[in-house]
């Protein structure tokens, strides 16, 4: 080996210390890339695996009831491959020690065996016996929770009647990798599953005989989906048909694109940040070492080095920092991501898991790395090689200082000498100290950004639950009934106060634009129930037209005052034409509102309501939930304070491990740049350090020179640390809101308060952490000789 | 040593410029140095003699005047082949040894026997310097004067036709410091190596063929020295 490299690694190996710090810091960036787009990848391709394999559909519809002849007419419809007819429909399950009743779905499975489409996968047991009318299938996450196995028996209470089921089997099935049921914002294994029943006893429950209320579509290849949609709405309109959807508005898939567009939006938003910060830390560290090396430099000059040569040194040995990064990064990266896909099994169940992250992401995580200390480098390295050779000849001159405005107002102030130190170090190096308080404001606004997360949910939880939902029980009904069934439910047992709602599926069109959403009217006494205003106060009903939430109103391109086409897709299916008379903010779903009385004007129809919103006497719940659970009308029960829970609690445990991922990589970076700067400016001044402890200062008053420099420059990181944090808040807000949950972007004091304290702190204990080799260093020798 | 011309000085001048103030540094050289001649530079503090051997040795350039070495002109090069100059002819000793910290002995030598054309084993050049049995230690482990030795060594050991030396025995005692005249002495005796040594100590003068006197950036004397002396026999 030539001696040369032998110095390399030698220098790598002194500064070992310093070449972790950055090592992690690049690490990070590149994990998290690794990480964000191996997740990604392999949550895509698991998906697209399962969906071709279990042939998912791709235009669903439901109708009220639609003949079965109607099939082969639907099978007609141009680019339409294949078409398959089913009976779905809501039940309750009373279930043995189960207070709140549980919800399910029933589908039908054709007498023909397994369905073409959506097929279940068998996860133990069988499919049901086509001759046994009592046999079911269970969605496995719903038999898990409940410890249900094939063999043992449940109650369901089908169209009112009271029916015994066995298990034959737990299934899994493309339409429900997400597994959420109406109304509800969380998965709810314990209270929401699906059932696979025969078409037979189905058919004959939901009174289908002969007909059907759900349809699914697989297209040919190249198919335009809107006109089959066209097509499809024109054959099922006369049947009740609420208007067909693609994947989009596919609740399961919805929510799974919506998380790996998160993961798409983590991997584009959060590497740079990393990447970026350790290219400021190569540089930081290169361009002080190049200055401690000037004698060296000169002196391989000297000898006839080539400045090509010595720069190919100086990057080789910034290069060798990367590399070290890298690797910890992908092998972070690549575990980390193993990990986390597999927690996500648990909200998205899939039959099996494709664990792939793909090369692409560690080639270009790789080269990003790799380019970031290079970039950082650059710099120092070309400083390097154009130094003039004659340095080396000279004796190590005293840094010139020049007295500027800051020494006449320290002098004003009397500060102490050592202070002194502090301050002309910081005003003779201003680049230098740049670089220390750009990392790290770095690491402050990653810290903002990790705990805004916090804020950001307990404003969406403020809103749901405490502004908006302020109702404890929600009865699902299974059709609408007139207004006056309010009165019958004020005498259920424990309830304080009934309001009742009304929703019906619109489409709403203005221009070309258009939305498939939900229409909810309002009384305008309603006080359970509230919409808001755009600053999250409740907000009166305006007595016509609709309000929309701000992101709906941004997709149709409308604002107070213009007006829309609302299309009501359920009978009596009629246009009209409504204005916008507010926007207003919702964090969560994307419902469209409007005044009871107006929406009946319109419709020509005495009020009606499918939901009542109760206010109850908490103790009497458990006859509530009985009373329920005998009505037919009833077909769901939700539970507010449930809800909130399973909200807190699945919210808090991922965000909880996800904001301790990111906390660890703000402290990571603090103390990567402080350490940094600590140990070079200890390399630097340890003759000028030394020479105080011989003047007879004491070790404290010596590392305050040193310590009190550090910590002065991380106060001077968190305003701009707070000010990128706010930028980097609002970044991950746009980019991490999806469909189902918008981020609102809003920081607590608390947050800036923890992040520059996390950061203060790390910076201390990087400091102290140099400060402690202040002892070590040896008086004699270090006057003598520098590091 | 021979009458050949090796180095050929003439009108140098040199002025450093700081910011208002400039000094003048060489205030018209003209000088020669022959083939395998040992010359001693003599001079106050600051009268330039760190400035003219670094422009002998093109650590730098002249303000004005030209240099020659053999038949090239040093003044007229470029960058590269300056480099090229110093990789291919000239050793350097300096004061603060400038040893590389992270390398042994044996590699702050090879560093140099790397990157020449003919040059000695680095155990060789070692051997020459009496430091064959410290090859592998570092330079913190070394004495003063053992790391000067080393940096005569690393200067000898690509057999370079010229040898610069400023003050190599400014920061070492009396018998140590012999010891790396001794090694200079024989490395100019045995390899006809052109040394040029800068020193404040007059009793070095005595082991040169030739002394220049500096004076304010100018030569103010030329001596021949008559009997020259082993360095063993030099003391101070
Ligand atoms: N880089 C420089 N910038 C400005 N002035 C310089 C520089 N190098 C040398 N000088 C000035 O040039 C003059 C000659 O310096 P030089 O180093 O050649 O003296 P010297 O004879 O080697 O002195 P000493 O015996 O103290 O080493 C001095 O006045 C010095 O201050
Ligand atoms: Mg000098």
């Amino acid at each position: 080996m030539r001696a040369l490299d032998r110095k390399l690694l030698r220098d790598l190996r002194r500064l070992w210390a310093q070449c972790l710090a950055i090592a992690l810091v690049l690490g990070c960036g590149v994990m998290v890339l690794v990480l964000a787009t191996g997740v990604e990848r392999s949550l895509r391709l698991t998906r697209d695996a399962y969906y071709d394999r279990a042939r998912f559909a791709e235009v669903f519809a439901t109708a009220t009831r639609a003949p079965k002849e109607l099939l082969p007419a639907i099978a007609r419809i141009p680019d339409v491959a294949l078409a398959e007819a089913r009976v779905s429909m809501n039940v309750v399950i009373d279930l043995p020690g189960m207070e709140k009743p549980a919800q399910a779905r029933v589908l039908s499975l054709p007498a023909a065996g397994a369905p073409l489409l959506n097929r279940p996968t068998v996860r133990l047991g069988r499919l049901p016996d086509p001759a046994r009318a009592d046999e079911v299938a269970v969605s496995e996450n719903f038999a898990e929770a409940n410890g249900l196995t094939p063999g043992k028996s449940f109650v369901a209470i089908l169209n009112g009647q009271k029916r015994e089921l066995r298990i034959a089997g737990l299934v899994l099935s493309p339409e429900f990798v997400y597994l959420i049921g109406p109304g509800a914002l969380m998965p709810d294994d314990r209270h929401y599953g699906v059932i696979w029943m025969n078409e037979e006893p189905a058919a004959a429950v939901a009174g289908l005989t002969g007909a059907f209320n759900d349809l699914g579509l697989r297209l040919a290849r190249g198919a335009s989906e809107p006109a089959v949609i066209a097509a499809l709405d024109r054959l099922l309109a006369p049947y009740g048909g609420t208007g067909a959807y693609g994947r989009d508005r596919q609740v399961s898939d919805t929510f799974l694109r919506g998380e790996l567009d998160q993961l798409g939006a983590m991997a584009v938003i959060l590497p740079p940040i990393f990447l970026i910060v350790s290219a400021f830390l190569v540089n930081m560290v290169l361009s002080r070492l190049i200055l401690l090396e000037r004698p060296v430099i000169g002196l391989l000059k000297a000898m006839g080095f080539t400045g090509r040569e010595i720069a190919a040194h100086y990057l080789k040995l910034s290069i060798g920092m990367g590399i070290g990064g890298v690797l910890l990064g992908w092998v972070m990266g690549w575990w980390l991501g193993a990990q986390m896909t597999q927690l996500y099994t648990e909200f998205y169940r899939f039959p099996y898991l494709i664990y792939a992250p793909g090369t692409a992401s560690f080639a270009i995580s790789g080269l990003m790395g790799l380019g970031a200390v290079i970039l950082g480098a650059f710099r120092a390295v070309r400083s390097s090689a154009r130094l003039r050779p004659a340095v080396a000849m000279l004796p190590p001159t005293p840094p010139l200082y020049r007295r500027g405005w800051i020494d006449a107002a320290a002098e004003g102030l009397r500060l102490r000498q050592t202070t002194m130190m502090i301050l002309r170090s910081i005003t003779r190096w201003p680049g230098r100290a740049a670089v220390t308080v750009l990392g790290v404001a770095a690491a402050i606004a990653v810290l903002v950004a990790c705990f805004f997360t916090f804020d950001s949910i307990a404003a969406v939880v403020d809103e749901a639950f405490t502004r908006t939902n302020r109702q404890q029980v929600t009865l699902h009904l299974a059709r609408d009934v007139p207004a006056a069934v309010k009165d019958a439910a004020a005498h259920l047992p424990g309830v304080i106060r009934v309001e009742g709602a009304f929703g019906l599926p619109v489409r709403l069109t203005s221009g070309w634009r258009s939305a498939l959403t939900q229409v909810e009217a309002r009384d305008s006494g309603d006080v359970l129930v509230r919409v808001l205003d755009e600053s999250g106060h409740a907000a009166a009903m305006p007595p016509e037209g609709l309000v929309l939430p701000e992101s709906l109103a941004t997709k149709l391109g409308v604002a107070p005052g213009d007006s829309v086409t609302m299309s009501l897709l359920a009978p009596p299916r009629e246009s009209f034409e409504v204005p916008v008379s507010r926007v207003m903010r919702q964090s969560l779903g994307e419902m469209a509102y409007v005044s009871a009385p107006a929406l009946f004007r319109l419709m020509r129809q005495a009020p009606q309501v499918n939901r009542l919103n109760l206010l109850v006497d908490t103790a009497e719940l458990p006859s509530l939930y009985a009373a329920a659970k005998a009505a037919p009308a009833v077909d769901g029960v939700l539970l507010w304070t449930d809800i909130r829970s399973q909200f807190d609690a699945t919210i808090n445990e991922n965000l909880t491990r996800t904001v301790v991922v990111y906390a660890i990589l703000g402290v990571l970076i603090t103390v990567g740049v402080i350490y940094n700067a600590a140990r070079i400016q200890l390399s630097e001044r340890s003759y000028e350090l030394a020479s105080l402890r011989v003047l007879g200062f004491t070790r404290v008053e010596v590392g305050y020179v040193l310590v009190g420099e550090l910590m002065l420059l991380t106060l001077f990181a968190i305003p701009p640390g707070f000010l990128g944090g706010y930028g980097f808040s609002a970044l991950i807000s746009a980019g991490f809101s999806t469909d189902v949950i918008r981020i609102p972007l809003v920081i607590s004091r608390r947050t800036y308060a923890i992040a520059g304290l996390i950061a203060f702190v790390a910076a201390f204990v990087a400091a102290l952490l140099v400060r402690r080799r202040l002892d070590r260093v040896n008086l004699a020798t270090a006057l003598k000789q520098r590091e | 040593m021979s009458n050949r011309v090796a180095f050929r000085v003439e009108g140098l001048t040199k002025t450093y410029t700081t910011g208002a103030i400039s000094v003048q540094a060489l205030r018209g050289i003209d000088l020669q140095l022959y083939e395998g001649e040992l010359v001693v530079l003599l001079g106050p503090s600051g009268s330039g003699k760190s400035t003219l051997l670094n422009i002998l040795g093109a650590l730098d350039g002249p303000s004005t005047g030209h240099v020659f070495f053999r038949e090239h002109e040093l003044t007229g090069m470029n960058d590269a082949a300056l480099t090229a100059f110093r990789r291919e002819h000239v050793g350097f000793v300096f004061q603060f040894y400038n040893l590389v910290p992270s390398l042994t002995a044996r590699e702050n030598v090879a560093l140099v026997t790397e990157i020449s054309k003919r040059p000695m084993q680095p155990e060789e050049a070692l051997e020459r310097v009496g430091l064959g049995t410290r090859l592998n230690h570092f330079p913190a482990e070394l004495s003063g004067g053992e790391q000067q030795r080393v940096a005569i060594a690393r200067a000898i050991a690509k057999r370079p036709e010229v040898l610069l030396c400023d003050e190599p025995t400014g920061a070492l005692d009396s018998a140590t410091g012999v010891t790396v005249l001794e090694a200079l002495y024989e490395a100019n005796r045995d390899l006809g190596t052109i040394t040029a040594l800068i020193t404040h100590n007059v009793a070095i003068r005595r082991m040169a063929h030739r002394i220049i006197r500096l004076a304010d950036g100018q030569v103010v004397a030329v001596e021949e020295n008559a009997d020259r002396m082993q360095p063993s026999g030099i003391e101070w």
